[in-house]
């Protein structure tokens, strides 16, 4: 039996015009995983998304959709996978219920099935008192959350989501998340793209980074975070610190960033503070996926 | 049953699409026709007598339901889908599970009812001005059906090609109206010297009038049938043109 949700094999791409947008990746996402693909613009994300979704069309390579592969078997391929894409492309003269309803159609979802679904999920993402409004009448936010729901009323077994936080305020986002780890705990496999580090480190299991069409790393999470090599915290103080011998320090208003290299402590550098300033707080400056990311961005 | 939900879905939102923005779609057309009956019909046409034993007004309804028939299938597909494209909302039907042949025949037959309600509205409205009977209702309908299917696959072919706005008015504009024009709407071929008499006839549209008139009062200037080959040729060759354009997703896909 397949054990995955998604098998990319030497997939490329060269656009029109010679822009080499994928040079033959290879991808496997586990089914069940929430899995997060990460680049920069135009490493070559949207493009591979494109690619299973059939918006884009490939060179060469394979691509399989639970088994299914789209040169053979395209129809069945598309029935297992929902996307959410980066841009709103719905009618924005159409109501929020129409708009879920059509789509419904357009999978032969038959219309009292559709209207359960929709029911729950304008609930589950609080639209309700919208089902009658025109899309152009939602904020942004609504917005983002009508393209989830029109994602999910297709009960899809693999969900694409291309930048679905983009443009949310905090409170929001986190409402996202919380139901997106709902969502794959139910069962669904999630494929994320994002710019939020965060929200991978968050969400995923398993990070794939792409560089200029490449996938330079693919791994569970927490390996990636094992192979950090260097970690920046900030220390408050009540007043102007001093820097400490034997560490990487920078000082900032009544703060000290320090950054500890493979084999310094945390523990270790608390000891050595030796400053006369009262130490009021201490945090990551970043997120560590952050700074893998922009590790395996600057190496070679 | 279940297999046909993705056809309706498609043909039912454009039908709503149409009905809901009529002012647009519906009774310009209505409007339109209705000058041409009074000032060409009424006014110049007491001046003109009769042709082939119809009164002008009587002449010139044929074409002009012809001419609201095409244009209402023509610009309901090429305006929807074009709409679609670039709103991005086609992606919708391009990612889903539904075939080419759905997506295609869902356009074309919203398109065609379009052409029709338009076409049945403008030949009521004509009866305000001059009481005629249908001869050959029969012949007529299957001319109207083929007629609206044909102009609503080029709408849709025009459609797929257009990359913006301006785009979508060119084949009317520049191809569509100069040949209704020069189509018999509003002559006889037998007035015209040779050279606009051979004009007229490598005119598709021309034999479409005819058949429209033969149709509606049993007369033609050439054989009627003709009409039927023609617009058969076009659907043949326009469906499998829309087919290979959006299979291959020509300006679809990139």
């Amino acid at each position: 039996m397949n054990q995955f949700a998604l098998e990319i094999k030497g997939l490329k791409k060269t656009y029109k015009g010679g822009v080499h947008a994928l040079k033959s990746i290879n991808l496997e996402i586990p089914k069940g995983s929430f899995f997060g693909l990460l680049g920069e613009n135009g490493a070559g994300k949207t493009t591979t998304i494109g690619i299973i979704t059939d918006l884009v069309k490939k060179n060469s390579g394979t691509v399989k959709v639970f088994g299914f592969d789209i040169d053979e078997n395209l129809i069945d391929a598309k029935k297992q996978v929902a996307v959410v894409p980066q841009e709103f492309n719905f009618n924005i003269f159409e109501k929020v219920e129409d708009i879920l309803t059509y789509q419904a159609g357009y999978y032969g979802i038959p219309k009292s099935e559709a209207k359960t679904r929709i029911d729950k999920l304008l609930k589950d993402l609080d639209l309700e008192d919208k089902r009658k409004v025109p899309s152009r009448m939602l904020s942004g936010g609504m917005k983002r959350r009508l393209m989830i729901a029109r994602a999910l009323i297709l009960e899809p077994k693999l969900l694409i989501l291309d930048e679905p936080t983009a443009g949310v305020d905090v409170l929001l986002r986190q409402q996202t998340w919380d139901y997106l780890k709902k969502l794959n705990q139910s069962g669904i496999t999630i494929l994320l793209t994002t710019h939020y580090l965060e929200e991978a480190e968050q969400l995923c299991d398993q990070i794939a980074v792409i560089k200029k069409g490449e996938i330079v790393i693919c791994d569970r999470k927490e390996n990636l975070l094992k192979s950090l090599t260097k970690k920046t915290y900030i220390l408050d103080f009540d007043r102007k610190p001093q820097s400490i011998n034997g560490y990487q320090c920078q000082i900032v208003e009544n703060s000290l960033e320090v950054t500890l290299t493979k084999g310094q402590q945390l523990q270790q550098l608390l000891s050595d503070l030796n400053q006369s300033a009262e130490l009021l707080d201490i945090r990551h400056k970043s997120n560590r996926l952050e700074q893998v990311y922009l590790d395996l961005l600057n190496s070679n | 049953m279940q297999k046909f939900i993705p056809f309706f879905t498609i043909f039912n939102k454009e039908l709503n699409r149409f009905f809901r923005i009529w002012t647009q779609t519906l009774l310009p057309p209505v409007i339109n026709q209705v000058l041409y009956f009074l000032v060409f019909g009424t006014f110049i046409g007491q001046a003109i007598g009769q042709i082939n034993g119809l009164s002008y007004i009587e002449f010139i309804i044929p074409g002009l339901v012809a001419m609201t028939v095409l244009n209402g299938a023509f610009m309901n597909v090429v305006s929807s889908f074009f709409g679609a494209k670039f709103q991005r909302q086609i992606e919708e039907l391009l990612v889903s599970p539904i075939t080419t042949h759905t997506i295609i025949l869902g356009y074309t037959l919203a398109g065609m009812c379009r052409g029709i309600i338009v076409g049945a509205l403008v030949y009521l409205t004509s009866q305000v001005f001059v009481s005629t009977t249908i001869v050959n209702p029969l012949f007529l309908l299957v001319m109207v059906f083929l007629a609206s299917f044909v102009f609503a696959q080029a709408g849709l072919s025009n459609a797929i090609f257009a990359r913006k706005f301006d785009d979508v008015n060119i084949f009317p504009t520049f191809i569509l109206r100069p040949l209704i024009y020069f189509g018999g709407v509003f002559y006889s071929i037998a007035n015209l010297p040779a050279k606009w008499q051979f004009m007229t006839k490598v005119n598709p549209i021309f034999y479409m009038v005819d058949g429209f008139r033969y149709g509606f009062f049993g007369v033609s200037e050439l054989q009627a049938n003709y009409a039927f080959v023609i617009l058969g040729v076009f659907a043949i060759g326009f469906y499998s043109f829309n087919y290979y354009l959006i299979s291959n997703g020509v300006r679809l896909k990139s």
